[in-house]
């Protein structure tokens, strides 16, 4: 039984009907409420932690750059760093990162492009709009952290430098000082470090060049004062203190699959179903998760999660294979 | 040696044995310490699982220098301390495994047993500590009137093995990382400890 009686359509009041001109307002006043959003500053969303310059960035708009998940604690994500220029413990590069001089500071931009040159760190805090990006990382060893980076597409610089033809791989090389960085008296690796991507994975728009995080500037030990951050690959593809990258005809070697081929491959993409051969890659360790000593292991996503923005930049590949 | 009467006293102290065992329980305490008040820094299951292990080495080692260094420098009471410090590795051995088991895999045993199979460092790992619980359990002073003499120390030479496994656990683990400068400081420890006695039983072949 209903306690209303079905009376079919009733008409409204003409008096009761929203004029046109004001409804189609709203929108307006929606678009503007938009518009703000995208205008407003970093500081706005992430709390800036006062210890280095601002460096605010706008919200992105490229799909997958903004997660929501809640943000890694400013001092865990800036004293817990796989950064081995500066030391192999983790706690290392915080304390010894200070001796790095990020001014001044250029980086070569070289290789099969039309328009190679050395751009200085300023040209390039200017070159595009920064944005905030609230990426997922994800370290090969199984902890992960959730970081506002700023920056901008690394897509914006290579569209500038024009690659030619030959161009189907982008090397990115770290400094290597010896006077700044004590690490490098250690053989773990061959300086510099270098990383490298694929012309595509390079020109992906969540491909990020960062100069910032949680808006202000990189603090040294996160590799300040410019780094990559590929949010899809375990951390160490995405080199920090960049001082050159190079676009090259051949797949380049890396840092760490040269010193050790069979664990680390050259895409490493972050995939929960290829293990390390020392370490599952099928849960990680969230850091600073609620609950905090006893917390539970999360399982790890494909793509570090950003399988719709990525997968199909490895269509058809085997993933075991090309590890 | 002119200290070593000095020494010999020092270490005969009614004391000397509850002070050792305060000593060899602080690093445990500090540990626990810190994940109370978490101030292990930001992955603190990792600085648990790693200062356990670092600790089961460290004792491994102490355990092994008691014999040289009773020799060496002329203070035959050193050798009160043996067991009380291979307890302590096992000790050590035990809290780093249970810490491995309970934060990196919430102790399930689905989880835990095919990680063990799969991964060497952590088989050799598990080996070593397996290798040592015979030696705790034949620790009390009726467990060697039992085996005899003899029997009970060709079973506790398994120390030696353990040492080796620890090491080979510890440089697998940091292979990964291509890190291996820690690794070397202990096994040229062990090597000395274990060089030493390979010398002494070279030199003197008559002695069992």
């Amino acid at each position: 039984m209903h306690l209303i009686p079905d009376r079919g359509f009733q008409h409204p009041v003409p008096s009761e009907i929203t004029p046109r001109d004001l409804a189609l307002n709203r929108r307006q006043w929606l678009a503007a409420a938009g518009a703000t959003a995208v205008a407003l500053p970093a500081a706005a969303q992430t709390a800036r932690p006062g210890r280095l310059a601002p460096l605010p960035g706008a919200r992105s708009s490229v799909p997958g750059a903004s997660t929501v998940e809640k943000l890694t604690a400013y001092a865990d994500a800036s004293t817990y760093n796989n950064f081995y220029e500066f030391g192999t413990d983790k706690a290392d590069p915080a304390r010894n990162a200070h001796t790095l001089k990020t001014r001044p500071w250029t980086v070569a931009v070289e290789g099969a492009v039309a328009k190679p040159g050395r751009f200085d760190i300023d040209t390039l805090l200017k070159l595009a709009p920064m944005e905030e990006r609230i990426y997922r990382l994800r370290c090969v060893e199984g902890w992960s952290m959730v970081i506002p980076w700023v920056g901008w597409s690394l897509s914006e610089l290579i569209r500038r430098v024009e690659p030619t033809g030959n161009a189907k791989f982008v090397q990115f090389v770290t400094l290597a000082d010896r006077a700044q960085m004590p690490g490098l008296r250690s053989s773990v690796l061959d300086w510099p470090y270098v990383e490298a991507l694929r012309l595509d994975e390079a020109m992906h728009p969540l491909t990020l060049l960062a100069f910032g995080m949680y808006g202000e500037v990189l603090p040294n030990q996160n590799g300040a004062p410019l780094r990559l951050v590929v949010p899809w690959k375990y951390g160490f593809k995405s080199g920090k203190s960049l001082v050159a990258i190079r676009f090259v005809e051949r797949q380049p070697k890396t840092s760490w699959e040269r010193a050790a081929p069979e664990e680390y491959g050259f895409y490493s993409n972050v995939n929960p179903r290829v293990d390390h051969p020392r370490w599952t890659q099928a849960t990680e360790r969230r850091i600073g998760e609620d609950g905090g000593l006893f917390a539970k292991r999360r399982p790890t996503l494909m793509f570090n999660g950003y399988e719709p923005q990525v997968g199909q930049l490895y269509a058809g590949m085997d993933l075991k294979k090309f590890f | 040696m002119a200290a070593a009467p000095a020494v010999q006293r020092l270490l005969l102290h009614p004391l000397a044995k509850p002070a050792v065992f305060l000593l060899a329980l602080a690093p445990f305490g500090a540990l626990l310490h810190g994940a109370v008040t978490n101030t292990l820094g930001a992955n603190p299951a990792e600085a648990l699982i790693r200062g356990t292990g670092d600790w089961t080495l460290r004792f491994l080692c102490l355990v092994l220098a008691v014999t040289p260094l009773r020799q060496a420098l002329g203070v035959p009471a050193l050798a009160r301390f043996r067991r009380l410090l291979g307890l302590f590795a096992f000790f050590y051995g035990v809290v780093h495994f249970l810490c491995y088991a309970w934060l990196d895999m919430g102790l399930d045993i689905a989880l835990i047993v095919p990680d063990i199979a799969r991964r060497n460092f952590i088989l050799v790992g598990t080996a070593a500590l397996l290798l040592m619980l015979p030696l705790a359990l034949t620790s009390f002073n009726r467990a060697i009137r039992t085996l005899g003499a003899a029997r009970w120390q060709a079973l506790h030479r398994a120390v030696y093995a353990v040492a080796v496994l620890a090491l080979l656990h510890f440089f697998w683990m940091r292979a990964g990382k291509n890190d291996f400068a820690e690794v070397a400081v202990y096994a040229a420890l062990v090597a000395v400890l274990l060089g030493w006695r390979l010398w002494h039983r070279l030199r003197r072949p008559a002695r069992g």
